[in-house]
């Protein structure tokens, strides 16, 4: 199924190629439509797995280790499949390498004062940086298969591991690197979002030029990735069996992760109707009423619906505990947050300061499979991860383990470490 | 042809790892490391090892990437080609700080990754370690220790004598070409 979504996503891509973006359901007021969408939603997602592995670790969360690994790979196939937006909505993609860092066939180099360039920079390191943290975490895992593996499997498993050895001079550095590269990517996480959010708020466009976008773009990523992290942990964890390492302890805690992000999201709408009302600005007024009881009503409802209301369940904790309530919540809140950045984009744009220039929205069939291919994209990525890898973090739960701790032994009557 | 490269000898949990840790170093080897499935805490005290100079490494590139970013847009901005956008001025280093702090994280990440391989002599294909059939369970749940002939002090009978004496098991000569 995942493949035949790759194949279906090619396809798409390979007839926009062809005849050019007039296929997608753009119009004059709205020049950008489902592929900014999904650009924001890919790269959002993919911010949850840099959190739990850079931000819980710098905060000694031990409970990270259970699903920090399959976190990060859902990161890093979340961006890819973001990165293939901006790549195609160029419409000549053959043009893309305009927006790198090089002159043209005129000398002209591109423009550093330009939002879009920020993103490519920016999107480009956090893809590059969250690779590298990924493969650091993984060679001594690399390194456990290597030891089990035969023939052409250990030496390619050998090739990838590096030779490790599991010395303590080796950890020591190890260790070190670790760390660094969880405090490089701590304001990295909170960096790129940002200047996502910068594209909309550097324009004049009522309802985009506000400075709570940042933030809010940032509260909004994590929930929507712990949304699709949890999504995915519990499909892996009742496939694989993996009940003992990630427990529904851990399942909690991301649900009050999701509970205080999304109330987070929520304050940040109310915000924008507060500072709306309160600037006194007829556009700015107007953008936020006609976003929520103009024509595209039912998208913000439904996005108000499923991002704000759905997380608020989890006050309860019978309900935050509770395996299917925390599926059909994670999936709403997926939805949720994919609407989130439609009404950004298309309520704003559609309706600009001239009447005159306005229009309705309405995807074509290619938008919609290019978006249902770009899982085919993600999904392939991540089965072939579950096959071939190892989803949890050996080394790193080894590690938690009471086990681990020399003083275990010194004093074995009463268990210390950190984990349970 | 086959020679001796060292000898490894195993220890049962990370407890006994540590003070055979202590017990090595203070009988004056130095080309000896232990080796474990995950790092231990209080090993590099141990072992006396110093601190890892990686952070030196990262802080220096990080500096490097920002200087270069910045110096590199004025450059395309305000001498290369400059372009007058919306009246901006030519050095608008506020919107120029973004792409610093790209760089700025990129290449202390690069720093942080390539200056560990470095560090551990990474990547290397082969190690004579793996030589020793036992020494595969090190990545599972084994913890050994392992001196390696280089070192001054090293003496084939009497090294394993010593380890055996600190509480080493499964004592074995590291062989190969």
């Amino acid at each position: 199924m995942a493949v035949s979504g790759l194949m279906l996503l090619l396809g798409a891509i390979g007839w926009l190629v062809w005849e050019g973006t007039g296929v997608w359901g753009l119009n004059n007021p709205v020049g950008w439509g489902w592929a900014i969408v999904n650009f924001v939603f890919w790269v959002g997602i993919g911010h949850a797995g840099t959190l739990i592995s850079a931000i819980l670790f710098l905060l000694r969360q031990q409970w990270r280790t259970a699903i920090n690994r399959f976190a990060e790979a859902m990161t890093i196939f979340a961006v890819i499949t973001a990165l293939v937006f901006p790549g195609i909505h160029v419409g000549r993609i053959w043009l893309a390498y305009y927006m790198f860092p090089i002159p043209n066939q005129m000398l002209i180099w591109p423009n550093f004062r330009s939002p879009l360039l920020w993103d490519i920079f920016a999107v480009g390191t956090y893809f590059t940086v969250s690779t590298l943290f990924w493969y650091v975490g993984l060679i001594p895992d690399l390194a456990t298969l290597r030891d089990r593996a035969t023939k052409v499997r250990k030496k390619v498993l050998g090739f990838f591991a590096l030779g490790w050895r599991g010395g303590n001079r080796q950890w020591q550095h190890y260790e070190k690197a670790y760390l660094m590269l969880a405090g490089l990517a701590t304001p990295l996480v909170l960096s790129v979002h940002s200047v996502v959010a910068t594209d909309f708020a550097t324009s004049l466009v009522p309802g985009w030029h506000t400075t709570i976008f940042p933030p809010y773009f940032v509260a909004g990523a994590v929930f929507s990735g712990f949304g699709m992290v949890l999504t995915l942990a519990l499909i892996a964890r009742k496939i694989y069996g993996l009940e003992d390492i990630i427990t529904i302890n851990h399942l909690e805690k991301m649900n009050k992760i999701i509970l205080v992000t999304g109330s987070m999201v929520g304050y940040a709408y109310m915000t924008e109707f507060f500072i709306a009302w309160y600037s006194q600005n007829d556009f700015e007024v107007f953008a936020f009423i006609n976003r929520a009881f103009g024509p595209y009503a039912w998208a913000y409802w439904i996005m108000f619906l499923c991002n704000v209301i759905t997380p608020q369940i989890f006050w309860f904790k019978k309900l935050r505990r509770s395996i299917p309530v925390m599926f059909v919540a994670s999936i709403f809140v997926n939805i949720g947050m994919w609407f989130e950045r439609f009404v950004i984009t298309v309520t704003s744009l559609s309706r600009d300061y001239l009447p005159s220039s306005w229009d309705y929205f309405s995807p074509s069939i290619w938008d919609i499979l290019t978006f249902v291919g770009s899982f085919g994209l993600f999904f392939t990525f991540f089965l072939l991860f579950l096959r071939f890898l190892p989803m949890v973090a050996l080394s790193e739960v080894k590690g938690v383990m009471p086990e681990s701790d020399p003083h275990y032994y010194h004093h074995k009557e009463k268990e210390v470490g950190g984990a349970k | 042809m086959n020679q001796t490269l060292g000898v490894l000898a195993r220890f049962a949990n990370p407890a006994e790892l540590i003070d055979a840790a202590k017990k090595v170093r203070d009988a004056g080897y130095e080309k000896f490391d232990c080796h474990s499935p995950f790092p231990i805490h209080g090993m590099d005290d141990a072992m006396g090892l110093k601190r890892s100079p990686l952070g030196y490494i990262v802080g220096a590139l990080t500096v490097t990437g920002a200087t270069f970013g910045m110096a590199f847009q004025y450059w395309i901005a305000a001498v290369e080609y400059p372009l007058v956008i919306s009246g901006k001025p030519f050095f608008s280093w506020q919107a120029f700080f973004i792409v610093t702090f790209a760089l700025f994280v990129l290449f202390g990440a690069f720093g942080a990754v390539f200056g560990m391989f470095g560090l551990n002599r990474l990547p290397r294909l082969h190690h004579p370690l793996f030589y020793s059939d036992q020494f595969a369970k090190v990545t599972d749940d084994a913890f050994f220790v392992s001196i390696e002939l280089d070192d001054a002090k090293f003496d084939e009978s009497k090294t394993q004598e010593f380890l055996a004496s600190i509480g080493g098991t499964d004592i074995e000569l590291v062989v190969g070409e």
